[in-house]
């Protein structure tokens, strides 16, 4: 990992909040894993990582036995140990969770990352090469995942990455809290060093087109992710700043992000609560999280609102911005309305409507919106097929173009878009772009 | 409350706790602390014959994450000088009237350099004397230690030799590291000793270090074997402690017997009573934790004997020497099987898998429509704790194929979630030893014994 790179000038307050365990930490964590056969941990995990195998084997001290029992499973393995929202997936599972405390497999799984990517090993040996070649588009957890399982088969991958890095949301989009960039950039050169070549700054559109990609590439691959934050359409939105954009500058130009004194965030999901916690991190006296529903249908997960509360945020649930109010050409605060619940809609909650004449202002010289992301518009102009708006793909994971394959958010019409979802959906497409290629077996 | 009194061939002290002949017990400050913190003896380190000791001398045995669960020594026997100890004997066994002080001895195999050793002991006016048989490492290369103890001869020669000039009472410490621990203790009893104590420490060799290809631990590019001590032992002491109690000869003698080898904490210390023991030493536990733990030695014991409701040590002491047996004696027909609370289970699969893998394949993976499934089973296409808990199979025995041999009751963390139930015999009582007698040719004859148990319904699963 490189110390040394601009990015590791992340302000102090967002450095990884999570310290390393010790090996005595992890040895005794290790020992309390009960090694269940057939392990709850490994079905609830979307990659289903063989968690007690890996674990025993930090027992036994056999941390390079360990990573690769991870990494066979998932390639980003080092991001997943700090990303996944392990309450909801292996962690949750564990069967000492009904009575004791569950394993910290995540931060298990962290220890035996770290330790191979400090050692700067690698476990996977080169296939022979297949002579058959894969375009990836896309560079966030579902390109990276495809473009390496392809990698270890011997297949000539190429992936193409807008962007100056590759990592998607794991480099730009997650708190430096949960996940520095060095992690998410760290993955990025193992892909690399298992032999895919990552073009960065091209983008599918423009001096790339998928045509193009068809006819030199024996498939491609789409890990597209989703497009823009979506308009409020409310005046003064261009006062507005990018939830997104936030976390980003936070991460890669920490000393730039200039942080209001009373923040208002736009939106309850888990970006937003990054958000308000950089704001509240980096020096806001008041952060105010501003969400038209209440606390039940927030789609950012439980241990991440315990977090926030604890952050000293306050929430105003039931309540929508409709006007930023601006003073001599600077944020002023935020117009909001109150809301109440009606019947469900077609998300399956509660709809919110305003009520009349509840108008009210929350101070603020700061006003970040993190409110989801648009689904990508590429897909329609690629003339994919759509489900509900995203790409719509078979069991394989193909698209409605044969050899286009299509996996991670840009695909997840249903269930919660999660990095550890995109490194499965690209271990799947992987499998199945390969026996295209080279048949079963 | 519980008295914890005891009398030990003569030797009194207010609770049965001693510190073993050690380390803990290598000087009078040492002793002086622990009886403040309330230990009611300590068998002093063995004092005799002049000795240079080395670095490295402890080796320890780590698992699961625990410390300590053995520690192994080549530490020899005092090498402070004599003079020293002696003095030091007699003012402690001075300041403390009430506890009991015993020393530990071992000389050159000379009736001489015993007779001397014997008499300056009793001059200091201590309670009692350990003749050190045991020490398997560096005294042994001398011809003492062990090479007494594992020659039954020489140990009764030597005995004799004390019991010439003893005027208090004598234990004879035994060592384990012998096929038959009762003929040394037979010895011992011919010998005319008053007490017998056991065990001393096993040979072993705690490990190779993998970065450097040393023994562990490393004196000086090399290392041997040392005495074996700790928790991990106990079971071993516990049978060598049976085994005493069984024999005809040594139960006879009615020697009390002084039981140590692993014993941590006061249940460990019921469990030797229980089984003969009318003293207890203590040595590794304390050299982990300090003199403190006798507290919770006393406390506990206590606690317990009143719930069982035991006034007194001599009441506990060999209460469960007649249920120990030999397999001849036991009861084919006795009946248990495992059984499962589904309440309590948390589908771990322990069972499962060890039951499926290494012992008598009658435990199914069970559906939540009540069919057998395999394991891993689930769709891998599902993922998330909802999924993961919600379809996972329970597990149950089968229970007409269960031999009742209980290892899943063994892996299964969970407090009382399998119990090995016991079932009405199918068959009247019988032991292999009446069914030799009754009919031999069955223990002797594959066809005959197939004939036999076809005849008494024994379906072997």
């Amino acid at each position: 990992m490189n110390e040394n790179a601009a990015w590791t000038a992340d302000r102090e307050a967002l450095k990884e909040a999570l310290p390393p365990l010790t090996p005595h930490e992890a040895l005794v964590e290790a020992t309390r894993c009960l090694m269940c056969f057939d392990a709850p941990c490994t079905h609830a995990c979307p990659t289903h990582i063989d968690i007690p195998k890996f674990i025993k084997k930090i027992y036994t001290g056999n941390l390079r036995g360990s990573a690769r029992t991870i990494l066979e499973s998932n390639l980003l393995g080092a991001t997943c140990a700090r990303v996944c929202p392990v309450q909801e997936l292996c962690e949750g599972a564990c069967v000492l969770g009904s009575e004791h405390k569950p394993i910290a497999i995540g931060r298990l799984q962290r220890f035996a990352m770290d330790y191979i990517y400090c050692k700067g090993a690698d476990v996977f040996a080169k296939a022979a090469p297949t002579g058959k070649k894969v375009a990836v588009v896309g560079g966030g957890p579902a390109g990276l995942s495809c473009a390496g399982e392809l990698a270890k088969r011997g297949h000539e991958v190429t992936l193409f990455e807008k962007r100056e890095y590759a990592g998607g949301l794991s480099t730009f989009g997650i708190i430096g809290l949960r996940e520095p960039v060095v992690i998410a950039l760290a993955e990025v050169e193992m892909i690399e060093r298992l032999g895919v070549r990552v073009e960065t700054h091209r983008e599918i559109g423009k001096d790339l087109q998928l045509a193009e990609l068809q006819s030199n590439f024996g498939a491609v691959f789409l890990g597209l992710g989703l497009g823009a934050t979506p308009n409020l359409g409310i005046p003064g939105e261009e006062q507005i700043l990018d939830g997104l954009d936030y976390i980003e500058q936070s991460k890669m130009n920490g000393h730039a992000l200039k942080v209001g004194k009373n923040v208002v965030v736009i939106g309850a999901g888990n970006t937003a609560i990054d958000c308000a916690t950089i704001a509240k991190r980096l020096g806001a006296e008041h952060v105010t999280m501003i969400y038209r529903r209440t606390a039940s249908e927030m789609t950012a997960y439980p241990h991440e609102y315990d977090f926030i509360k604890k952050e000293g945020v306050r929430f105003e649930f039931l309540s929508q911005p409709i006007r930023v109010h601006v003073k001599n050409g600077v944020v002023a605060g935020l117009e909001c309305v109150h809301m109440v619940l009606g019947p469900k809609d077609a998300s399956g909650r509660p709809a919110p409507r305003p009520v009349e004449g509840s108008h009210f202002v929350i101070e603020g010289d700061q006003v970040v919106k993190a409110i989801g992301q648009e689904k990508s518009s590429l897909a329609a102009r690629l003339n994919l097929k759509l489900h509900r708006g995203y790409i719509a793909v078979d069991e394989t994971l193909q698209t409605s173009l044969p050899g286009v394959y299509a996996g991670g958010d840009c695909i997840r019409a249903v269930g919660a878009a999660s990095t550890v979802m995109a490194v499965q959906d690209g271990k799947i497409a992987a499998r199945a772009i390969h026996e295209r290629l080279v048949g079963r077996g | 409350m519980a008295d914890l009194s005891i009398n030990f061939a003569g030797i009194r002290s207010p609770n049965p706790f001693w510190l073993a002949s050690a380390p803990p017990s290598n000087s009078g400050a040492q002793v002086h602390r622990a009886f403040e913190a309330g230990w009611g003896g300590a068998v002093w380190k063995t004092i005799g014959a002049p000795v240079l000791n080395v670095s490295n001398r402890y080796g320890a045995w780590h698992y699961g994450g625990q410390k300590m669960l053995a520690i192994n020594n080549v530490e020899l026997i005092s090498d402070r000088p004599l003079e020293q100890n002696l003095r030091e004997i007699a003012e402690v066994k001075r300041a403390w009237p009430d506890r009991a002080v015993i020393v530990s001895a071992m000389v050159e195999s000379k009736p001489e350099a015993w007779h001397e050793i014997i008499r300056k002991i009793q001059d200091t006016g201590a309670d009692g004397i350990e003749l050190n048989y045991g020490c398997p490492h560096g005294m042994s290369e001398r011809g003492m230690g062990s090479a007494v103890g594992q020659v039954p001869e020489y140990c009764e020669r030597i005995t004799g030799w004390v019991m010439q000039v003893a005027k208090i009472p004598v234990i004879v410490k035994l060592t384990p590291n012998i096929s038959n621990i009762v003929m040394p203790a037979r010895a011992a009893v011919a010998a005319g000793a008053n007490a017998l104590s056991l065990i001393n420490t096993l040979n072993s060799i705690i490990g190779v270090d993998l970065n450097t290809l040393e023994l562990v631990p490393n004196i000086g590019g090399k290392g041997g074997h040392g005495g074996y001590a700790g928790p991990a032992v106990k079971p071993i002491a516990l049978n060598m402690l049976s085994a005493l109690g069984t024999d005809e000869v040594v139960s006879k003698s009615r020697l009390p017997i002084s039981g140590m080898g692993g014993i941590s904490t006061w249940a460990d210390a019921a469990e030797f009573l229980l089984l003969g023991s009318s003293s207890l030493q203590v040595c590794t536990a304390v050299m982990h934790y300090g003199f403190r733990i006798i507290e919770d030695l006393c406390d506990g014991l206590a606690n317990w004997m009143d719930e069982k409701g035991f006034q007194t040590i001599p009441e506990v002491v060999g209460k469960s020497v007649h249920r120990v047996s030999d397999f001849k004696n036991f009861d084919l027909s006795f009946k248990a099987v495992a059984r499962i609370d589904q309440e309590k289970c948390i589908r771990c699969d322990l069972c499962y898998v060890a039951c499926n893998d290494t012992a008598h394949q009658c435990i199914d993976l069970i559906a939540k429509d009540g069919s057998v499934v395999p394991p891993g089973s689930y769709d891998v296409r599902s993922n998330g704790k909802e999924a993961a808990v919600s379809t996972r199979p329970m597990v149950k025995v089968r229970e007409e194929d269960c031999v009742g041999c209980r290892l899943c009751f063994n892996v299964c963390p969970v407090e009382n979630c399998i119990q090995m139930v016991e079932e009405p015999p199918e068959r009247p009582s019988l032991t292999w030893e009446e069914l030799t007698q009754k009919q031999r040719e069955v223990t002797e004859d594959w066809e005959k014994m197939k004939e036999y148990r076809a005849k008494m319904g024994i379906q072997i699963h």
